[in-house]
């Protein structure tokens, strides 16, 4: 590639990832779970795109999905220049190294009778032929870009605390040199004086290493910190998909409005004037999704057209996608339907 | 909020440990705080800082052993809670003392039905028959935004959302009408929409019933949105108390000062980088005899190391009324 122009490494296309239901004594199937349900977009090489939206939505589906921890049900998913959900078994196993993933419980993902070399250390026994004098070293060198003292290679994951197993997670993803990493809520398990430790050192090796990733998490103020562009999801698909500092300065999705009205902020003046837009009732099952907009039972700005009609992803601004009628009808000048205005909005917090 | 009434709940002292096999945890060291009528007091600190374990402490929800109340003083209504027999300390805590924690599942008994459980401590702690607890169950699922509640009634807890499971603790919390309610990271399993839905709750339902709430949580988004005064907990003592504007215009723990600033905010200017409290917390074993922050702090001199610093007046108040800090460090006088 000549110019400098980012280019995706990773393409999303209509990926989809129902997992059955079965019932009854014959465990007939008896419908799907669609987790996820058509979703698509890229990701620029050394960029970081975080994944937000509330839980259950289908954050984690996706990240797995990617890397082909799951078999999609549908759609593709390219990933410098191969379709991974389509890859063959060997051409996969090749393709694993430059994939990976940073899990959100540490403690879990660790093997507790491994020391911390061994766990750090395995990736390369099933992906190089290396002697263990070569491994050792490249052990001790992703310690050192983890900032875990050489020191610790002979202990045990228990003797670690949560920020520290954080650490290995990391070095261990990073053992064979991975293009893209999926962060599945790295920092949700870990107490906020260390997660701004682990953030610090996921821009650094991003930095250093020219990762690109994507950042699963549902603390919208570290995405903010984190991510280049921003997708919000929503049972399952996308509601908005924007550059950062536009999505946070004026979401243009009801939900991400919504979702972003709900963050509280450690400012009591700002938090004793702020309008918050309260949702009602509950996040719909994915078996079972409303028709028409995914969002049209919980939506303060639904009109009739929204239960019927299912809203396409579409670029409303530049590099700006919404899946909204409201928003593309603004767009093209189509007229707003009446009922569309009205928000219910709430007054919210007092001084007290 | 209602300067100089009486506090409702006064604690003075109080200290709790775990008795392991690898010795002692000094989990709350002289915790000290008090609580007005209709007074919203926030409690935050790191996981592990001994907020749990204070508010349990209070009204005897530890296992004992390993835990022990070792020295304070709860004053309740005119009694000391640590020291009245268990039989009466149940009645305050079915009827003076409501309780709400993190997990609603795992404080929901799943074989019983949502009426029932609210119904028992009405019935038990207020006398009522089953036919008023039923209908006063009714009006408390209604007050805390329960649709259908007459219906609901019947339904098992596995059958509610997180949300709605929360909204029922703070119903059976509420049942009895009690003076203090205790929340102890009510929202923190929650999505920020479900959480915005019931810290809306909580401020409806605290106008109207005016009852004095603590609530602990590590989100000082949250604090900032409810709380009147604030307490900030740091291995396993209170490091900081002050009004919420003082406190997030004005921090004087270190602590306090370095975790306002490792938090990202959701507007205004992006940092490039994120501040950090490098160093990890402390262990907690044995009678504490210098500054539990020490090993992370920026301003530690001599004096951090060879005593455990008292809580002191920052504003002329006195501690615990206004704003106090335990810190040998003066920023101004650095
Ligand atoms: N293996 C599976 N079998 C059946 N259903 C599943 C499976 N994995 C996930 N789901 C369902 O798919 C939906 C999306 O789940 P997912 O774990 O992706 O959510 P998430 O957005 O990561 O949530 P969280 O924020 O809680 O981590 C949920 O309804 C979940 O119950
Ligand atoms: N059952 C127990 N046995 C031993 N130590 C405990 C027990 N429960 C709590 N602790 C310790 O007491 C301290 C305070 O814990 P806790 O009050 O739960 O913290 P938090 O501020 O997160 O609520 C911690 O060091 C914790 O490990
Ligand atoms: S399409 Fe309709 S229901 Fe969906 S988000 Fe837009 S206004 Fe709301
Ligand atoms: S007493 Fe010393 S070590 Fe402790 S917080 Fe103050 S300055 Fe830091
Ligand atoms: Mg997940
Ligand atoms: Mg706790």
């Amino acid at each position: 590639m000549l110019d400098d122009a980012p280019q995706p490494l990773v393409q999303v296309r209509d990926l989809k990832m129902h997992f059955p239901i079965y019932a009854g004594l014959l465990r007939r199937r008896t419908g799907a779970v669609k987790a996820v349900d058509g979703v698509s977009f890229d990701i620029m090489a050394g960029e970081t795109l975080g994944l937000v939206g509330e839980s259950g939505c289908g954050k984690s589906t996706v990240g797995r999905a990617l890397l082909r921890l799951y078999a999609p049900t549908a759609g593709t998913v390219v990933i410098d220049g191969e379709d991974v959900a389509t890859l063959s078994p060997e051409a996969l196993r090749k393709k694993r190294p430059t994939m990976q993933m940073v899990f959100q419980d540490p403690q879990a993902s660790l093997n507790p009778r491994m020391t911390l070399a061994a766990i750090i250390g395995e990736p390369l026994d099933e992906h190089t032929g290396w002697n263990a004098e070569k491994k050792l070293a490249r052990v001790y060198e992703l310690m050192d870009q983890v900032g875990l003292n050489r020191a610790f290679a002979g202990r045990y994951p228990h003797e670690f605390s949560g920020g520290q197993r954080q650490r290995i997670g990391i070095a261990r993803a990073l053992a064979l040199n991975p293009k893209f990493i999926v962060c599945d809520e790295p920092i949700a398990a870990l107490d906020v004086s260390i997660q701004a430790q682990v953030v610090n050192l996921l821009e650094d090796l991003q930095e250093r290493l020219g990762l690109t990733y994507l950042f699963i998490s549902h603390d919208l103020s570290m995405v903010r910190h984190i991510a280049d562009r921003v997708a919000v999801m929503y049972l399952g698909q996308i509601a908005e998909l924007s550059p950062r500092d536009a999505l946070y300065a004026r979401p243009l999705h009801p939900y991400a409005q919504a979702l972003l009205s709900a963050v509280p902020e450690a400012d009591p003046a700002r938090e004793a004037t702020r309008r918050r837009i309260i949702l009602q009732g509950d996040v719909p099952s994915p078996a079972n999704p409303p028709l028409g907009c995914n969002f049209c039972t919980r939506c303060p700005k639904v009109f009739d057209r929204c239960r019927v009609e299912e809203p396409k992803l579409t670029e409303v601004e530049p590099g700006r996608f919404v899946a909204c009628h409201l928003v593309t009808d603004n767009m093209t000048g189509g007229h707003r339907p009446a009922g569309a205005e009205a928000p219910e909005h709430k007054q919210q917090g007092e001084v007290t | 909020m209602p300067d100089g009434a009486m506090p409702v709940l006064d604690v003075r002292g109080l200290k709790t440990v775990f008795r392991t096999r690898g010795g002692e945890i000094h989990a709350v060291n002289s915790v000290s705080f008090s609580l007005r009528a209709g007074e919203l007091l926030g409690v935050v600190g790191e996981s592990g800082s001994g907020k749990s374990v204070t508010m349990m402490s209070l009204i005897g929800l530890l296992p004992s052993p390993p835990a022990e109340v070792r020295a304070g003083q709860v004053m309740l209504g005119g009694r000391d809670l640590l020291h009245i027999p268990p039989h009466e300390l149940q009645d305050v805590r079915g009827a003076k003392v409501g309780f709400v924690f993190q997990d609603p599942m795992t404080s929901l008994n799943p074989v019983f039905t949502v009426g029932s459980q609210i119904m028992e401590p009405l019935m038990r702690h207020m006398g009522l028959t089953r036919a008023q607890a039923a209908d006063r169950a009714a009006e408390l699922l209604a007050l805390v935004g329960i649709p259908d509640a007459k219906k609901r009634l019947k339904s098992y807890p596995h059958q509610f959302s997180g949300g709605m499971r929360q909204r029922v603790m703070i119903a059976i919390a509420l049942a009895c009408d009690p003076d203090v309610l205790i929340a102890d990271e009510p929202t923190t399993a929650l999505d920020v929409t479900i959480q915005a839905q019931i810290i809306e709750l909580v401020k409806d339902l605290r106008q109207k019933l005016g009852m004095a709430i603590i609530w602990i949580t590590h989100d000082l988004g949250v604090i900032a949105g409810i709380a009147d005064r604030v307490m900030v907990m740091y291995g396993g003592q209170v490091v900081e108390q002050a009004p919420v504007a003082e406190l997030f215009a004005n921090p004087r723990h270190p602590y306090t000062r370095a975790l306002l600033k490792t938090i990202p905010s959701l507007t205004g200017e992006r940092g490039a980088r994120l501040q950090t409290i490098e160093g990890q917390p402390p262990i907690m074993m044995g009678e504490p005899v210098a500054c539990p922050f020490r090993a992370r702090c920026a301003h530690r001199f001599d004096r951090c190391d060879a005593e455990n610093p008292a809580r002191r007046p920052v504003d002329g108040a006195p501690v615990g009324q206004g704003h106090d800090v335990a810190c040998h460090w003066n920023p101004e006088g650095a």
